[in-house]
């Protein structure tokens, strides 16, 4: 659909990720290589239910569509547990890398500390779903044609879009939530996370009835996004003192 | 998806203008996209040069409908046209996409030949012609075959772009693209002149000249290392015209154009040959068959050209006279014309020629079922390769047509002149096989006007009088070669008279060979059609012999062949009943393909007003894909919403991570509060 829809959908999708790297991770190579591992957990775990559902279509007839569309759903339930699976898994592994570097880095004490590991890798998994979403719609939209030969919306790529751009932060709050949860011992966080995402997957099922599927997942985004600020530090008083534009820092820490 | 443009760009300075284009394409190099319509009428035309909405418009239209005027009104508003796609279906009542004068300019009659006949002052031979092949477009133009494909772009566009009660059209709307970019521009001399400049190892070539094989065979053979003048010989040629073409130039058929006078001129060949193996004569027969003719002449201006530089086996002063097979299919009453030029003719030694060739023609109708007419003194010509022998030299000769005054064929050099033009209609309970076999009213009359062909070359070369009525053309062959060379090529007859060698010739696809000309290549290959014609006239005047096949490739081992005179050619042969093996064998004969590349391109003279300058475009692909087009409003609005996103995202981002410390500052590190 020309390069004004290629440039339009990708600052959609990519747009916040690309803002938040510039801004909070590329200045830190130690979080730009969490961010990258982070990534490849994430590719890791989609290899591997990939795999499943490859596996499991070829041994099936490629001809029942609804077979195929089970198969699919199925694939895409299994996918989502291992994500999750591979996001403990990296906050493990996280947690043991943190105390080496705590011994070898110059200050005393961790160079990052859980909360921003957590944002990180929320952000790593993020970028990396969104890539893989969006990407192969990208390339496509970069030809004269639209969707819709055989009765699609023609809205597709703008809602792929506004989807990634979804995705991408859900995985970021997820991230926060999750690791958070995991160092309180809070296990139900982690419950309640895979549900949360299951439930996205789901919503995402309805396409193309975008407005079944687009606006409820953006509120799911911005309850996520809610819980998040709360449990990585924020609270309504900071707000009010941004508000207020006072340093109240440095007054209430002295 | 399969198309075909016109495709070239074909370069020709016109003496009056400085440039003529010919299907010119002016695509772009990304293709050339625009919104399906489908013309139903003319009126409706109206839509997309004007009322439509969302322009540009890719214009679908049956070829009823592919006419001048309409056509040139696409023309004039090309800005909101972005190609057209022709859809061939019935044949209209008349369509000649050829100029009204055809070759006027590298024909006999210019100014200074005779001011009154100039120009087709006298006689308007195509007056059917719109010059439509002759028009440059800004768009590209395509035919596209009646199928499945074709009835997919329809459903598109009846499914997506039909306007409902007047009002817009909903987007997302049903949209095709084009691709069919010509690397030529201008004319032949400007695309030439950059061929030349690139002076790298592997020079790319944007255009190169037209042009093919002649097929010749000599009766009596001469060596044919020997070239200029032979004393003490006297020629007449026997000439026919090999190629047409059309708008679309790979759908040129060329029935009545060029395959009626060739198939007589092969069949009169061959009942020349098979009654007067042993007479001798006094005058030698040359049978010539000229490519290229239709672009200015190509193969008959490069054979007179080698003639008059020794670079043929004969030169002007040993052709005796000409008798030239036009146009002889669709008769109008029962007589053929005889066509001659006045002006020639006011010499007194050529008219008498002229006169006893007149003679032998006209004595030889009898016994057949029509009779030959000259036509009026004052009228010249037609388009015909004695043309350029004229105007090298007063040649006496005669050109036979089926029309008196302007032509019969209502067709000229259109993709409509056909078998059904032609009317070869086959019952309809026959298999091919049968159907090749089966005799046609138009086999018949052609196969009497070659009889008198032949009969009138005997003549014509000193035979006996007495034998003449021996010589007939055989109707079986001659209704084989129609219906091989219109209807399907890959028939029995062919393949076993054909090369199993030359791939180009395998006749795998079943449609007639094309017609048009095409490039000269530089490897010595020809094209489908002239190997046809080649190997036809090789087996129906040579001999069979006995070699082998390594013989036959080098038989001047052996004591009594030489390929001085003959070409040996290795003929794919029948297939017995019992086996499945063919039965080649190796072929004697005087047949030889004789290049025929205009004299300009070796003389370098690219703006020549004396020979033909046509050069075809070179381009790398042509394909056509049709998919759905989204609104403007979509695109912009999408990426709207894309750089909005991008910077509300980035100024949030940086102000939130500036404030990072007051925003999430109540949990401190559980070991940083020791501090």
């Amino acid at each position: 659909m020309t390069a004004a829809v290629f440039f339009g959908c990708a600052f959609i999708a990519f747009g916040p990720a690309f803002s938040l790297f510039i801004f909070t991770i590329a200045k830190d190579p130690l979080r730009v290589i969490i961010l990258i591992a982070g990534a490849f957990f994430w590719l890791v775990s989609l290899l591997l239910s990939s795999l499943v559902w490859f596996i499991a279509t070829k041994a099936t007839n490629a001809q029942d569509l609804t077979l195929q569309k089970n198969l699919l759903i199925f694939g895409s339930i299994f996918s989502v547990i291992l994500q999750e699976v591979f996001r403990f898994g990296y906050y493990r592994l996280l947690r043991k890398a943190n105390e080496g570097l705590a011994a070898i880095s110059e200050e005393d004490g961790p160079p990052l500390s859980v909360r921003e590991m957590a944002y990180v890798a929320g952000l790593g998994f993020g970028i990396m779903s969104g890539a893989f979403s969006m990407i192969n719609t990208l390339s496509d939209s970069l030809g004269p044609g639209t969707v819709g030969m055989f009765g699609d919306s023609q809205y597709y790529f703008i809602t792929s879009a506004l989807m990634t751009l979804a995705l991408t932060m859900l995985h970021t709050f997820w991230g926060v939530v999750f690791f958070e949860g995991c160092e309180r011992k809070r296990w139900w966080v982690i419950a309640v996370v895979l549900c949360v995402h299951l439930m996205v997957f789901s919503l995402s099922l309805l396409n193309p009835f975008y407005v079944g599927s687009i606006l409820p997942v953006y509120a799911i985004m911005l309850l996520m996004a809610v819980w998040a600020f709360f449990s990585s530090g924020g609270s309504l008083h900071n707000i009010t003192l941004l508000w207020t534009c006072r340093k109240s820092n440095a007054e209430t820490s002295s | 998806m399969t198309g075909r443009g016109p495709g070239t760009i074909i370069g020709f300075p016109h003496k009056r203008t400085s440039i003529f284009f010919l299907s010119c394409v002016s695509a772009s190099i990304s293709g050339d996209t625009g919104v399906i319509h489908v013309l139903e009428s003319e009126a409706d035309l109206e839509w997309p040069l004007s009322k439509g909405p969302n322009p540009p418009y890719m214009v679908l239209l049956e070829s009823s409908l592919f006419t001048k005027s309409i056509m040139m009104k696409m023309k004039n508003a090309s800005s909101r046209v972005a190609g057209v796609v022709v859809v061939p279906k019935t044949s209209p009542p008349e369509f000649s996409p050829h100029t009204t004068c055809p070759n006027e300019n590298t024909g006999v009659y210019t100014e200074t030949y005779d001011h009154n006949l100039a120009h087709c002052n006298t006689t308007v031979w195509n007056p059917r012609g719109n010059g439509l092949s002759y028009e440059e477009f800004d768009f590209p133009v395509f035919s596209l075959k009646e199928d499945n494909e074709t009835e997919v772009i329809k459903q598109c566009y009846f499914d997506h772009n039909r306007v409902v009660n007047g009002s817009g059209l909903q987007y997302p709307l049903c949209a095709m693209q084009l691709f069919s970019h010509m690397h030529a521009v201008t004319d032949t001399a400007t695309c030439m002149r950059r061929s030349s400049m690139d002076f790298s190892t592997s020079p790319v070539m944007v255009c190169d000249p037209l042009g093919g094989y002649n097929v010749c065979a000599f009766i009596r053979p001469y060596n044919s290392t020997a070239f200029g003048h032979k004393e003490n010989e006297s020629v007449v040629i026997a000439a026919a015209r090999l190629d047409s073409k059309a708008f679309f130039l790979e759908d040129s058929t060329g029935a009545e154009g060029s395959v009626s006078g060739f198939v007589t001129l092969l069949a009169a060949a061959q009942a020349l040959c098979e009654a007067t193996q042993e007479a001798p004569r006094t005058r030698n027969i040359l049978f010539a068959f000229f490519h290229g003719e239709v672009f200015d002449y190509i193969g008959s201006s490069r054979m007179v050209y080698d003639m008059k530089n020794n670079m043929f086996v004969i030169d002007l002063d040993n052709v005796h006279s000409i008798l030239e097979i036009g146009q002889v299919a669709v008769r109008s009453g029962t007589n053929l014309f005889l066509h001659s030029d006045p002006v020639s003719r006011r010499n007194n030694t050529v008219h008498d020629e002229v006169t006893n060739l007149v003679k032998n023609l006209q004595s030889s109708t009898a016994g057949l079922n029509f009779s030959f007419v000259e036509t009026d003194f004052s009228q010249p010509l037609p388009p015909s390769s004695f043309q350029r022998f004229l105007r090298a030299r007063a040649i006496p000769g005669i050109v036979l047509a089926d029309h008196q005054t302007d032509f019969n064929n209502r067709y000229y050099e259109s993709f409509y002149d056909n078998a059904a033009h032609l009317n070869l209609t086959y019952p309809s309970n026959l298999s091919p096989e049968e159907q090749l076999e089966f005799v046609t009213d138009t086999a018949k009359s052609l196969t009497e006007v070659a009889t008198a062909v032949a009969r009138t070359l005997f003549k014509q070369a000193g035979g006996n009088n007495s034998q003449v009525n021996k010589i007939n053309a055989d109707p079986k062959t001659v209704t084989q070669m129609l219906y091989g060379f219109l209807v399907r090529s890959n028939n029995s007859w062919f393949q076993v008279l054909g090369s199993s060698l030359r791939c180009v010739f395998c006749l795998s696809e079943p449609n007639p060979p094309q017609y048009y000309v095409g490039v000269a290549k530089s490897s010595h290959q020809a094209n489908a059609l002239t190997y046809l014609v080649q190997y036809l006239l090789a087996n129906l005047t040579g001999t069979a012999t006995n070699l082998t096949q390594s013989q036959c490739k080098k038989p001047d081992e052996l004591p009594n062949e030489s390929t001085y005179l003959y070409s040996y050619l290795w003929v794919q042969g029948m297939v017995p009943p019992n086996s499945t093996q063919r039965e080649s064998f190796c072929v004697r004969t005087a047949v030889r393909l004789v290049k025929a590349v205009s004299p300009a391109f070796d003389l370098g003279d690219y703006v020549s007003k004396e020979y033909s300058t046509w050069t075809k475009s070179q381009w790398k692909f042509i394909k056509a894909r049709i998919f759905l087009v989204a609104s403007r409003d979509l695109e912009m609005l999408t990426l709207g919403v894309g750089v909005a996103v991008l910077f509300t995202s980035l100024l949030v981002t940086y102000f939130v991570s500036t404030k990072a410390d007051v925003l999430f500052s109540s949990v401190r590190e559980p070991n940083n509060a020791a501090y």
